[in-house]
């Protein structure tokens, strides 16, 4: 009896959804175009967020309703992206777009699955070389916008040498990193280049966590460079760990996604961050007019995809916003390439030839030759960044691969 | 003293009712019971919904179905992760049902996810498939049942607890775990587990989920039989109404808790083994998703009942697929929908308490009183 029941109920659910089915087809058939979004969080990551608003902000500017937008939060790095991604081709989603570095291969997947929907990716590695026509890699300069607020340290730096707090060989910056990996390699070199362009004395210790996202771990790295005497911090990880941890200790902070002034009002100084609005605004118009969208797609300042906030002036030395103006233009006009080989030095030696890999396998093999022209190329044999050297003047405490 | 007596006797007046077990349910009543709890837990719901949002309830129940079984893909992922939880369900039956507090599912099924993926990547381009995959299952099982015997040795030697026991063993899997994807991850230092290309589960029919689903299937029907039928099944019974019964009518119970966890470890490895292998390809610390610990609640709702448990554990799937639908079309924060889920789950577990109990009330005391 007790078996016939559950048949019974079973039965009913099954009724219910063939009903739901029949209803749903007649909503949306009027919108033609859709996009759809995956998202590894919810907004209370200061890196989704990022994302998030920067979705919002470009899917409201080009006039589409919310019915042809779909935001997936939450979804994990593994099979449940695949299967998020195709549903949302199923519901009829012109474009896709996933958020996190992870999401790569299930996005690939479904890319092969659903040829004629164009599936876009931030941070990944492998469009160059996968020749998957509608999977799309992007990023953004941002290691120019980390050189910016590296100068905006150095400033400081003098600032405080200037004062007699601390003698030039002082000068010793702290920063908190993810993993050491390229995209964080290539964030802390150039905010190190950065600031040695005005402050030429400086160096830095480098403290991984071996996680993107762990508040307590990013506190305790930012804790251990302030012990071992940096005058100043700044990290490359999402929670506001590091940023608390230098306002209780008065240091200050160049902090990276957006602006933490509202939380340390006296140690923030400036930050940068990518906005995804200028890309996506280009997948979306690029799809409505047929066009093809580039495999790797990497911008920066000229298309407002890499951004500086509001200084703190309370913080910031003086003079800094019309020194990041100046060297913003000129990295614009290229008249400053950030990994100048001259610049840099790798024990001892400068370089005139570095084998990078580029292309994504398990063998990490070094693939493509990088510097040509007196500059290391960054970003430019495909999007996500690939300078991952350790230059003289950095030292790094830990490693987490 | 007739003063204390009259207090006494007094203060027993205060409560109009009082609670008695019952001692045998019709089907009929327990049923009528729990789809009463349902109605009242949506209504409550709706309630909720109203108040704090300005979403039709009924609508938002509407989009739930839709969320679960919309198209035939969300059919299909709906049937693999119920496939996937119940695996893990009927994994720690046996163990709960024996009152021994196994709480190491997680870890269990991790392990047997790290032996298979240690096989997919080391042996994947050596062996043909069929090898391969006979390698993957024994190693998953084997190493499932190892982490799982760890805890019951000790409880059976030293009487250690279990409870504590089987949850450290958790940590140790998920860092061993993250240990192994780090040193693995593609491209270096991205902490991004690689994509297993060798081993994976064939697709049968076109259906890339149905061969997981056939494998529980067969589990269950295997386990159903185990507990019901078999004595091995009985002793289990014995020993978790009663220890002392057990040794008494001559159980050797050190025996039958090994036995019953290296069983319980055993299925959780496959848990894993389907989960790298048949679905995601891969493996990270996260893989189980905390499926080890819903699927205790999945088990005891259903009474330990492998039959219920399929139902127990496509609610559960239900609720999760139909929240996450929630936060997507409304683009609420998944929190609302975690409060609705919540909500729905605490009046199906409280509909228990009303099938298990009788609420009298003390109308002999109220009249006296008047």
């Amino acid at each position: 009896m007790k078996k016939i029941l559950s048949l019974l109920l079973v039965a009913v659910m099954c009724v219910a959804s063939v009903c739901m089915l029949s209803a749903c087809g007649g909503e949306q058939a009027d919108s033609d175009f859709k996009i759809g979004f995956i998202f590894l969080h919810d907004e209370n990551s200061t890196y989704d967020k990022n994302f998030l608003d920067a979705a919002q902000a470009a899917t409201k500017e080009l006039g589409l309703s919310e019915d042809q937008v779909i935001f997936k939060t939450n979804v994990p790095e593994g099979n449940e992206c695949y299967e998020a991604a195709a549903d949302l081709a199923d519901q009829g989603c012109d474009v896709v777009f996933a958020n996190s570095f992870g999401h790569e291969p299930y996005v690939l997947k479904a890319a092969k699955e659903f040829p004629e929907v164009e599936f876009c990716h931030a941070t990944g590695t492998t469009a160059h070389t996968e020749n998957v026509k509608n999977f799309h890699n992007a990023f953004a300069s941002i290691y120019e916008g980390r050189y910016l607020a590296g100068i905006a340290a150095g400033m400081k730096l003098n600032e405080m040498i200037e004062a007699g707090k601390i003698t030039p060989d002082q000068a010793k910056m702290g920063y908190v990193g993810a993993f050491t990996y390229a995209e964080v390699i290539s964030g802390y070199t150039s905010f190190y280049l950065g600031a040695k362009s005005v402050c030429p004395s400086v160096t830095m210790e480098v403290q991984f966590t071996g996680s993107w996202y762990d508040e307590a771990l990013e506190k305790e790295a930012a804790t251990k460079l302030l012990s071992n005497k940096c005058v100043l911090i700044s990290q490359h990880a999402d929670s506001m760990g590091a940023p608390t941890a230098c306002e209780n200790a008065g240091v200050p902070n160049v902090s990276y996604n957006g602006s933490t002034k509202d939380a340390c009002p006296n140690t923030f100084i400036v930050s940068s961050r990518i906005d995804w609005a200028p890309y996506f605004k280009y997948i979306i118009e690029s799809a409505q007019n047929d066009k093809e969208i580039a495999a790797d797609w990497c911008e920066g300042f000229e298309v407002g995809s890499v951004k500086l906030t509001e200084i703190n002036e309370n913080v910031a030395a003086e003079g800094t916003k019309e020194a990041l103006e100046e060297a913003k233009a000129k990295l614009i006009s290229g008249e400053i390439k950030v990994f100048d080989t001259n610049n840099f030095t790798v024990e001892g030696k400068k370089l005139d030839s570095y084998m990078a890999d580029v292309d994504t396998d398990p063998k990490y093999e070094k693939d493509t030759e990088a510097i040509a022209d007196g500059y290391f190329h960054e970003s430019e044999y495909r999007s996500a960044p690939y300078f991952d050297m350790t230059i003289d003047g950095i030292k790094l405490l830990n490693s987490m691969f | 003293m007739k003063k204390i007596n009259n207090f006494l006797h007094q203060s027993l007046y205060v409560s109009p009712f009082h609670i008695a077990k019952r001692d045998n349910i019709v089907w009929w009543k327990a049923w009528i019971i729990r789809i009463i709890a349902v109605l009242i837990a949506l209504l409550v719901c709706g309630t909720i919904t109203i108040a704090l949002t300005d979403i039709n309830p009924v609508k938002m129940y509407f989009t739930m179905i839709d969320g679960v079984v919309g198209t035939p893909r969300l059919v299909w992922n709906m049937l693999q992760n119920t496939a996937i939880l119940l695996c893990i369900s009927l994994a720690v039956t046996p163990a709960f049902k024996m009152r021994f507090w196994n709480i190491g599912a997680e870890g269990q099924v991790l392990i047997g996810g790290l032996a298979t993926a240690i096989c997919m990547i080391f042996l994947g381009e050596k062996l043909p498939a069929p090898i391969l995959i006979t390698l993957m299952i024994i190693s998953s099982i084997v190493l499932g049942a190892f982490w799982a015997l760890v805890p019951a040795y000790f409880k059976t030697k030293f009487n250690s607890n279990e409870t504590l026991f089987t949850l450290m063993m958790n940590y140790i899997a998920i860092q061993l775990v993250a240990y192994f994807t780090l040193e693995m991850s593609v491209p270096k230092g991205s902490g991004t587990p690689r994509v297993l290309e060798y081993g994976q589960l064939p697709v049968l029919f076109g259906q890339k989920y149905l061969i997981n689903i056939l494998i529980v299937a067969v589990i269950t029907v295997i386990m159903h039989i185990y507990l019901k039928y078999s004595k091995q099944g009985y002793e289990i019974s014995v020993v978790g109404e009663s220890e002392k019964t057990a040794r008494y009518i001559g159980i050797n119970v050190k025996k039958v808790v090994l036995r019953t966890m290296a069983i319980s470890g055993a299925i959780c490895g496959i848990a894993g083994f389907l989960i790298v292998a048949g679905t995601d390809h891969s493996l990270k610390s996260d893989s189980a998703g905390g499926r080890g610990f819903t699927a205790i609640m999945v088990s005891w709702l259903a009474k330990f009942n492998p039959v219920f448990m399929v139902l127990t554990s496509l609610l559960i799937v239900f609720l999760e697929k139909g929240a996450s639908k929630i936060s997507e079309v409304y683009r609420l924060n998944s929190s609302f929908s975690d409060i609705i889920t919540g909500i729905i789950i605490f009046f199906i577990i409280g509909a228990e308490f009303f099938i298990n109990y009788k609420i009298k009330v003390n109308l002999k005391d109220k009249e006296e009183r008047v």
